[in-house]
């Protein structure tokens, strides 16, 4: 067990090595860089500026030994040697020391890469923490129940509404949610994002639950049908009438002998999609003006920030890739044939 | 007169769909006695499985339709609850199935498996459950078995798989055990290690067993009687001798030929029965196997094809033999099967 863990967090920072590279290849080689980032009022002087910050004037290869420097050690800025120790004499100020692991540094905001993400992530973990509770609790309890009654009302109008909610754009239920749960019907507070610092448990908790609702009911919608699928095909497999046939109550042959082969394959779905998340959910967080990583990404992309682009795409990767790592690990401990065949 | 131990009285099973009715098994009605053997031969589809089923009360949480009467040791099981019928499920009848890695659970350790067998119908403790186990996994030759208690399905191989099987049906010394196509999956070799294996423990527990096969070389090994079935029908029923030595139903008659032979002449034929299973949905009229039946024509006013015929007794036998055909004398079929190689 221990050396299978350990053999996939090697597999994994290989990977996230691998990632690193290709992102900084693709953002950072083609073209004149400088010039993109340089988008409105520009100059020569301006574009020389940029350049030379970034450090966009070097080889690739340089470049990218120096942004692994600044995940390793910390970098300073900007990267040319000359403009920097020019700018030490006259604008100290613009001169800066990204401590390891350096993300980058985004210009147009005047803050590292690393301040930026941190300030966006506890609010877009907080959501996603606080949708993934809502969808896999609910998915799944409404999905177990329309499979217990299979064909019949209970279940014919749980797929139904499914369907209708999972049709819907997050971007209504949002505004639907805003609108009449929150503005009208007054049940939630306008939702303002809290740190648990801050509100408290609760103060936290009610700030996120409208958001976390938009973003959760989609997926909980999926999680139904998939839950109901999965139950159904595991409640009809030759061991569920071993179950039965040893003279097993129906609820120890439904909750433990069916449950368990049916949720099996919803963790490694559950630990993807929860991966996915954290790379910002960009819809909900601008219906409610929730300054996480998706508002953040959508910021950056306006205005061709480079550096924040690369930082979050390396963040959003991570993420997945420690979700696998810990779907794998989990996976290995509650289905003997994996963890047994290495 | 008492009661047999075991009495299956016209039981029918019907499963509805949106086509039609499945006639799944229509009338059929057999015995068996304590330490005795009853094999149910008959092609895929042909409702061996569906009736066992009815026994072990499978069929209740599905829309199955059942009728008839089944009586076990004085009890008729159908009109039980559920809750009692819950009891005697695994305890008093107990089943193994077809496929052993598929029936048992992959995630569950088989120790805890069969256990839970165990602590379902008893009072004990879980370490008590636990020795007995470990004694049952012995008694079925699984070497090893307080280790072996605590590994999963895939570690073991086939033939071992099909021995944690019975070491479960039999946990609770069950009166009536059915075996569901028990070697079917496995190995030639390993096959006759299982059967030898039920035999003994047969006569060890007394049990009243009834296998379930469409292998004419089982039923011939281990069956006292055999009842062959036909399209959800009992259409030949009788002593293992007599069904396998004196066929009386053109359909026995052409399972015991499409039995290939290792010992006889390479160059023989394999002479399989014609066509194909019949439609349980819309079954053909008369007597079902009238379409793939060589002597059908030797019936006059084409009867097969219109009347159903009665079970009844084959002519001059003191034994039950019952025969589910229009043909008069089975001398017609023209063969003497004993000749044929010696499947008893």
């Amino acid at each position: 067990m221990f050396a299978f863990a350990l053999r996939r967090i090697l597999v994994g920072i290989a990977m996230l090595l691998a990632m690193v590279f290709v992102t900084f290849v693709l953002f950072f080689a083609p073209g004149n860089p400088a010039e993109n980032m340089c988008t409105k009022y520009c100059t020569p002087e301006k574009i020389q500026q940029i350049s030379q910050t970034y450090g966009f004037d070097q080889p690739v290869t340089t470049q990218f030994g120096l942004f692994m420097k600044g995940l390793v050690v910390g970098r300073d800025y900007p990267v040319n040697d000359e403009y920097r120790a020019q700018l030490e004499k006259s604008n100290p100020d613009l001169v800066i020391h990204c401590a390891a692991p350096c993300l980058g540094y985004s210009l147009k905001q005047s803050a590292s890469v690393n301040e930026l993400i941190g300030e966006a992530a506890p609010i877009t973990i907080s959501l996603a923490v606080a949708a993934f509770v809502l969808w896999i609790v609910f998915g799944i309890l409404f999905g177990v129940i329309a499979a217990i009654f299979q064909g019949r009302w209970l279940d014919r109008g749980l797929v139904g509404i499914t369907l209708v909610v999972y049709a819907l754009p997050t971007f209504f239920i949002g505004v639907f949610l805003l609108q009449y749960a929150s503005i009208k019907w007054k049940i939630f507070a306008y939702p303002r994002y809290e740190s648990i610092a801050d509100g408290g448990l609760f103060g936290w908790a009610m700030g996120l639950a409208l958001p976390a609702l938009t973003l959760a009911l989609f997926y909980m919608a999926a999680y139904v049908r998939i839950t109901r699928a999965y139950v159904l095909e595991s409640m009809s497999e030759d061991y569920i009438r071993t179950a039965r046939a040893k003279g097993l109550p129906e609820r120890v042959v439904l909750f433990k002998h069916g449950l368990r082969a049916a949720l099996t394959p919803l963790l490694s779905m559950a630990g993807l999609d929860f991966a996915a998340l954290l790379a910002g959910a960009i819809i909900t967080e601008s219906v409610f003006n929730y300054a996480g990583m998706g508002m953040l990404a959508v910021t950056a992309n306006k205005d061709y920030d480079l550096p924040i682009l690369v930082g979050l795409v390396i963040v959003a990767g991570a993420a997945v890739i420690v979700m696998n790592i810990i779907v794998d690990i989990l996976y290995a401990y509650v289905d003997p044939r994996v963890r047994m065949s290495k | 007169m008492k009661k047999p131990f075991l009495s299956v009285e016209n039981l029918v099973v019907h499963f509805p769909t949106s086509d039609g009715i499945i006639q799944a098994t229509n009338g059929l009605s057999y015995t068996l006695e304590r330490g005795k053997t009853l094999g149910i031969v008959g092609e895929s589809g042909s409702g061996k499985s569906v009736s066992s089923s009815a026994i072990m009360g499978l069929h209740r949480n599905t829309n199955a339709q059942v009728s008839g009467e089944i009586w076990l040791d004085g009890t008729e099981l159908l009109s039980l609850s559920d809750r009692d019928m819950q009891a005697r499920r695994g305890n008093e009848i107990a089943m193994i199935f077809q496929d052993p890695l598929s029936s048992l659970h992959p995630y569950f350790r088989i120790g805890d498996q069969i256990a839970e067998a165990y602590l379902v119908h008893n009072q004990v403790s879980k370490s008590d459950a636990r020795k007995r186990t470990i004694e049952m996994l012995d008694r079925v030759g699984i070497p090893n078995p307080d280790r072996r208690v605590d590994d999963y399905p895939h570690q073991f191989s086939g033939g071992m798989r099909q021995r944690v099987m019975i070491a479960m049906a039999l946990i609770n010394d069950p009166a009536l055990l059915i075996a569901d196509e028990p070697t079917t999956a496995l190995d030639v070799t390993v096959q006759a290690q299982i059967l030898d294996l039920l035999q003994d423990l047969q006569r060890e527990f007394n049990t009243a067993l009834i296998i379930i096969t469409h292998d004419l070389g089982v039923i011939a090994e281990v069956a006292d009687d055999v009842l062959v079935m036909y399209a959800g029908r009992a259409v030949e029923y009788g002593s293992a001798a007599d069904v396998l030595l004196k066929p009386a139903m053109p359909y026995t008659f052409g399972l015991i030929q499409s039995v290939p032979e290792v010992s006889g002449p390479v160059d023989r034929p394999l002479r399989p029965i014609p066509g194909n299973p019949p439609s349980l949905l819309n079954p053909p009229s008369g007597c079902s196997f009238h379409p793939r039946c060589a002597f059908a024509d030797l019936v006059p006013n084409s009867s097969c094809t219109t009347d159903l015929p009665e079970l009844e007794q084959v002519g001059g036998g003191k034994s039950v033999h019952l025969k589910r055909c229009h043909l008069a004398d089975t001398k017609l079929m023209n063969v003497d099967v004993a000749a044929q190689g010696d499947h008893a």
